[in-house]
């Protein structure tokens, strides 16, 4: 039986195989257009130089397409992006989630402590990596990955911070896990996460 | 209609041959030739795309200054959170991409021989033409201002000397001081800048002249973020108070309409004389004066164009994007400018190849610092109109930031606003 994130993925690559076919037209906006405008905050092909809008290359298509609903509905808070995701269309949003996929994801190049980070490794390992595989690396070839290696510290700290105070959906796995290493490293513990993720460049 | 892929390929071959009996730059063999005039956010993005698109066209662009002095983030150079030298740009990366980067000022744009002229005499064919040349500022609509006036009252509306002028003049005012920042009627260049520069006023100030304040002499009757502005300016600078950092005088009556650089007084449209220390005057506006020489503006001063592709409604072959354009309900942002040249840039490219323009998307943020740790921003998401024949904000979409923001999402804008900076002028210049 499918999964409703299996049926999403199956029909964001029914769309896509539609755009293939179609890509001859000129009436449709295409991908790249689309994406294009997204440089300006998160870089050039999507590779922002920081300090802390985050790179959104190589990001999974279906985790970018819910990632903008969730702005749009504001099940996610933000503060621009609700305003510019309102902007487009699912069709619109697939489009650009295709663009960026196939952009080459490089880390953020910022300063991090190498003991810190080593720290960050162990915790990564022992609460994170079951879901956030390879340390969090964009797994461009596989499904289900968010991009936490050479992300921006800043964005990183922004996000768990939306997570804990419920300005962003967490599901079960990860509110319980996150539960655990907070009760046994407290804050420090992210600390060190964010330094590990740092430390991939 | 839907078209098959063999229709389209008869089409485009049907629209190329069309093309080269129209234009004598499209010989076979040879490559298509586009000039962009103006290296700012405009211009130089619209050369790097084109050549990104397609590195066999020959892309000139031509552009007077060696450094460019970003007029984003000018204004927090005024309020001493950033160096100067921060400003700078070069055109290194661009000839990196292949442009050929010729540092003149275009004198001329003959429409119908499809060449630009320089100043030093220089004269460059083109197939397309893309031209990007900011503002031009008209002095003389303020009795006694003048370039030349500009020198003790700066405008520091384009970067580089005249933003270090007005810090200068900061730095060097007594505390007990009064600046005065006059903008200019609507429309202008960056419709939130003249209250984001008072707000970076009034912080230095705060921090090292708090005897002394700022007005805004202001001849419209609202502006851009006004509540967002008002807040923060209540919040970080005593706004409506009776001891106040910052002032807002505004309405017809309100407007600066002459000034004595001697005397250091400015006069209202109502009469009023203001003495101050500092006088940023922030003069009308419209499009770059190689716009108007080359006869792209209309009355308003300011250019139509096809929205589509930013090819001017009055001169075939040139398009026109940034400041200068009228881009229905874009503002005349950097990053307005950014994005319009990556929809002029794939219209080029089309055309030069005979094919039909792809759809276009726009897009518009605009950040103001009113504090070091306090960022409000304008975004705007932009489509066609129904009509294809304007500009149009995707129904629904964009804004401002909410007035009740607290305060770690104001910090974090901060934090957004600088990324976008950096990145910004990577995705122009680098």
């Amino acid at each position: 039986m499918l999964s409703r994130t299996n049926i999403k993925r199956l029909t964001l690559a029914i769309g896509i195989i539609g755009l293939g076919l179609s890509s001859t037209a000129s009436a449709e906006v295409s991908g790249a257009m689309l994406a294009g405008n997204c440089a300006g905050c998160h870089g050039s092909s999507g590779n922002s130089l920081g300090p802390a809008a985050p790179s959104i290359s190589a990001m999974d298509p279906l985790v970018f397409v819910e990632t903008m609903q969730a702005f749009q509905s504001g099940e996610t808070y933000s503060t621009v992006m609700g305003r510019l995701a309102k902007g487009y269309s699912e069709d619109e949003l697939e489009k650009m989630a295709a663009y960026f996929h196939a952009q080459e994801y490089r880390p953020a190049e910022q300063p991090y402590d190498k003991a810190l980070a080593s720290e960050g490794a162990k915790l990564h390992d022992k609460y994170c990596e079951k879901c956030h595989a390879e340390g969090g690396k964009p797994l461009v070839d596989e499904e289900d990955y968010n991009i936490l290696a050479g992300q921006w510290v800043p964005y990183l700290r922004y996000t768990m911070s939306d997570f804990l105070e419920n300005r962003r959906e967490m599901d079960k796995k990860m509110r319980k896990k996150l539960e655990q290493m907070l009760e046994a490293e407290g804050d420090a513990g992210l600390d060190a996460l964010y330094a590990f993720y740092a430390s991939q460049q | 209609m839907t078209l098959n892929r063999r229709d389209f390929i008869k089409l485009s071959s049907l629209a190329t041959a069309a093309g080269v009996l129209g234009f004598p730059h499209l010989a076979l063999g040879a490559s298509h030739k586009v000039v962009v005039v103006g290296g700012g956010a405009g211009g130089a993005t619209a050369a790097k795309y084109i050549k990104l698109a397609d590195p066999s066209i020959d892309v000139t662009l031509v552009e007077p200054n060696k450094i460019y002095h970003t007029c984003y983030m000018s204004n927090e150079v005024l309020g001493g959170g950033r160096q100067f030298d921060s400003l700078k740009q070069g055109y290194e990366g661009l000839k990196k991409h292949g442009v050929k980067v010729v540092h003149d000022s275009a004198s001329a744009i003959d429409p119908d021989k499809r060449v630009v002229k320089t100043a030093d005499g220089s004269a460059f064919g083109y197939d397309r033409c893309i031209v990007a040349p900011g503002i031009e500022l008209l002095y003389d609509k303020i009795e006694g201002y003048s370039e030349d006036a500009a020198n003790r009252l700066p405008h520091a509306w384009k970067a580089g000397e005249q933003t270090a002028l007005l810090r200068k003049q900061l730095v060097d005012m007594k505390d007990g001081g009064t600046v005065v920042v006059a903008p200019p009627a609507a429309p202008f260049r960056c419709p939130p800048g003249p209250y984001e520069r008072a707000s970076q006023i009034a912080h230095y100030l705060k921090g090292n002249k708090p005897k002394s304040k700022v007005i805004i002499l202001d001849s419209n009757s609202s502006f851009s973020k006004q509540p967002q502005f008002t807040k923060g300016w209540k919040s970080r600078y005593g706004f409506g108070s009776d001891n106040a950092l910052l002032e807002w005088q505004a309405g017809p009556d309100a407007g600066v309409v002459k000034v004595d650089s001697a005397g250091m007084k400015v006069e209202t449209s109502f009469g009023d004389e203001v003495a101050a220390d500092v006088i940023n005057v922030i003069p009308p506006q419209r499009a770059g004066k190689i716009a108007q020489v080359a006869g792209l503006a209309n009355d308003s001063g300011w250019c139509p164009v096809n929205a589509k592709t930013f090819e001017s409604s009055i001169h075939t072959g040139i398009h026109v994007i940034g400041d200068a354009s009228i881009a229905g309900s874009m503002p005349k942002s950097a990053y307005s400018a950014n994005s319009q040249a990556k929809v002029a840039a794939a219209a080029v490219v089309a055309m030069l190849k005979g094919e039909e323009p792809g759809t276009p998307s726009y897009l518009n943020t605009c950040y103001s610092l009113i504090a070091p740790d306090y960022g409000i921003s304008v975004a705007g998401v932009y489509r066609l109109s129904e009509d294809g024949a304007s500009i149009a904000s995707v129904p629904g979409s964009g804004g401002i930031t909410p007035v009740d923001a607290p305060d770690w999402a104001l910090e974090r804008e901060v934090q957004y606003a600088y990324s976008w900076y950096d990145n910004i002028v990577h995705d122009i210049f680098g």
